[in-house]
């Protein structure tokens, strides 16, 4: 199996749905010609055109809507943000025209959608570049959301997004572009919905998503050392949320932390924490802890920076503590 | 089939049919909300009839429409059947949208009329959107979008008039000037008060129109009709009209915003009255004729609420249906 990284396995995904299906076009700032702010649509300009490969002026909010107005009328476009927080203009697109049009419109119009682009912190670039969307866009019913974690995630998720006739929101992790790993050539596809066991365990249950899979995997690594089995769900899928997956792995392992790179506060955490009290409560040896970014605004300095993020060590310490090790 | 220019007597008697039934649907609409058969907002079009009927009388039927929130009469014109307005005015399952949308979101995909919008300018870029589909399939429609014009004020309207000019997108922006935004004077919140101005902005064809004479807006839209189609050149018209109702049902006539001398001023200029009389004068139509139609109009409009009245609520079941497509 080749082994891409995180970045080209979502241009393949795109170059694929692109080939199979002459209606779905990819919009956004610098796809074209500059090939990509983050190289994400590199070479798709001269395999398929400016109709396709369309780059528009900074204004989110205007096509964005555009969009919403394509796929109204029959067109299936990916509209590229060059980040998730320059989404924040577009979100009445997003939440007021693409979740709701269904709805609204008694099911007559379908909105066959995909808004994509980098999500959560990156690197010392402070407090408006370095924020993680989902628990905003999650709570939109109409809208699906996923947040590949792995390469071979990234291009099934993405491929099925396309597939899929309602609005999906592509979360993709701004530091994993660069991330190596095997990814299945051609027909790959990742249903939305479905968690994946990315580490089996028997102690306790890591529940994580996009960059925080990576985060509790090396948790996972510093528990075996002390003889602890962490088990590794990524959820990929936030809405809707594979609510079996977690109970199964909980059912296993009577303990749970949840990870995540958003806000504590009315995060995807609180959801997790949700079902797991709602369906698990019998089951559960500890309450479940939860490891979120602090509750600030990003700060640039790098060690302000490293405090605030969820870490392995963060990690490997709410799992001892669910198991009352320490 | 093309809209002739000028329009046909026979076309004209149409229109004059058309803005009828706009009226009394509206009157019987005020009524039907006095007596609590709809609720939530409401907003009447009785003065502004000429803008609908003269703009959609210029298009053929596989054109798009779209609007704002004040969209009873759009979707009139558009052939959506009374009953069926009336019927999603009172949430019943026989409304054209189900019952789900309400007085501001009436759809007909079919008749290609997408949708009364709720957030002001909001489905501008929809607009756009759609005649970004147009000219993706190769097709030669054109879509028309009704807004006011406190709408001008709001980013949304920049943003897409900028994109339709840069992408040539067969797109006719109808800026429904009736000089308030609720109970705010456009001269008090706008900096440029001619709306047809900002089109230099974006490069774009203009014209200020008429409003109270629809065979001046027809005219006007015929015109952009044919630019639109031929190069995909969009435009601005700006149609000045006049609101005789409050902005919605919970506001009274004519309110602290305006006078009541005011309201009756602009009256004298009623769309209705003038083509009448205009036929009249021509000897098209006779006073008993136009007894007739308005006799006839009377019965379709008791038709649709009797209709709206028979008709069931919806199902409870409906409550989960159509907020995700298969």
């Amino acid at each position: 199996m080749p082994t891409l990284t995180y970045r080209d396995a979502l241009n393949q995904a795109l170059r694929e749905e692109m080939q199979r299906d002459p209606s779905v076009f990819l919009m956004g700032e610098e796809v074209g010609v500059y090939q990509g702010a983050y190289k994400v649509s590199r070479g798709l300009l001269e395999e398929f055109g400016a109709q396709r490969v369309v780059d528009t002026p900074i204004a989110e909010l205007g096509f964005a809507g555009i969009g919403v107005g394509a796929a109204m009328a029959g067109l299936r476009p990916v509209i590229e943000f060059m980040t998730w927080n320059f989404a924040l203009l577009a979100l009445d697109q997003i939440i007021n025209s693409a979740a709701k049009m269904l709805f609204m419109s008694g099911g007559q119009l379908r909105m066959p959608i995909v808004f994509r682009g980098p999500n959560g912190a990156a690197l010392q670039l402070s407090s408006q570049h370095s924020q993680a969307w989902e628990s905003w866009l999650a709570h939109i019913p109409g809208l699906k959301v996923v947040a590949p974690a792995t390469p071979a995630d990234a291009k099934g998720l993405l491929k099925s997004a396309i597939r899929d006739n309602n609005p999906v929101i592509v979360l993709e992790g701004e530091m994993l572009y660069n991330l190596k790993g095997e990814v299945p050539e051609g027909e790959h596809i990742v249903p939305i919905g479905r968690a994946d066991v990315k580490r089996e365990g028997t102690d306790v249950t890591l529940i994580c998503h996009s960059k925080t899979v990576a985060v509790a995997l090396k948790a996972a690594d510093q528990l075996a050392e002390q003889n602890v089995s962490a088990e590794v769900v990524d959820l990929r899928s936030l809405r809707p949320m594979d609510e079996a997956a977690i109970l199964a792995s909980v059912a296993k392992t009577n303990r749970a932390v949840v990870v995540e790179e958003g806000w504590p506060h009315v995060g995807i955490g609180a959801q997790v924490v949700d079902i797991i009290q709602r369906d698990a409560f019998d089951q559960l040896d500890a309450p479940v802890q939860r490891v979120t970014q602090a509750d600030v605004p990003m700060p640039y300095n790098k060690h302000l920076e490293r405090a605030a993020k969820a870490s392995p060590e963060k990690v490997a310490a709410a799992a001892r503590r669910v198991l009352y090790l320490e | 089939m093309t809209a002739p220019l000028p329009p046909t007597s026979e076309l004209q008697v149409t229109m004059l049919r058309r803005m009828l039934l706009i009226r009394r649907f509206e009157e019987k609409t005020a009524e039907a909300y006095a007596l609590g058969k709809i609720g939530g907002f409401c907003h009447l079009y009785i003065g502004q009839e000429a803008v609908a009927v003269g703009s959609l009388s210029a298009l053929r039927d596989d054109d798009y429409a779209i609007s704002s929130y004040r969209e009873h009469g759009q979707a009139l014109v558009r052939g959506v059947p009374p009953g069926a307005v009336m019927a999603e005015l009172f949430g019943k399952a026989t409304g054209c949208s189900k019952g789900k949308g309400g007085s501001m979101h009436l759809f007909d995909a079919g008749r290609r009329f997408m949708g009364g919008h709720g957030i002001v300018g909001g489905h501008i870029p929809l607009a756009a959107g759609i005649a970004f589909a147009v000219k993706y399939q190769g097709g030669d429609q054109v879509c028309v979008c009704f807004f006011g014009e406190a709408a001008v004020n709001i980013g949304a309207f920049h943003e897409a008039l900028n994109m339709a000019s840069v992408w040539k997108l067969p797109v006719i922006f109808v800026c429904e000037n009736n000089r308030y935004g609720m109970g705010t004077a456009f001269e008090r919140v706008a900096a440029v008060t001619d709306v047809v101005e900002h089109a230099c902005s974006y490069d774009m064809a203009a014209e200020m129109v008429d409003g109270m004479n629809v065979l001046t807006v027809y005219e006007a839209t015929r015109r952009a009709v044919e630019r639109a189609r031929k190069g995909g050149h969009p435009t601005l018209l700006e149609v000045r009209t006049y609101r005789y109702m409050g902005h919605s049902m919970s506001d009274p006539l004519h309110g602290v915003y305006r006078t009541k001398d005011e309201v009756e001023e602009q009256k004298k200029k009623d769309p209705i009255t003038q083509l009448a009389e205009k036929l009249k004068e021509e000897k098209v139509i006779d006073q008993s004729a136009l007894d007739a139609m308005d006799g006839e109009i009377h019965a379709v409009v008791e038709a649709a609420v009797k209709f709206a009245d028979d008709s069931p609520d919806p199902d409870p079941a409906e409550l989960y249906a159509d907020v995700l497509a298969d």
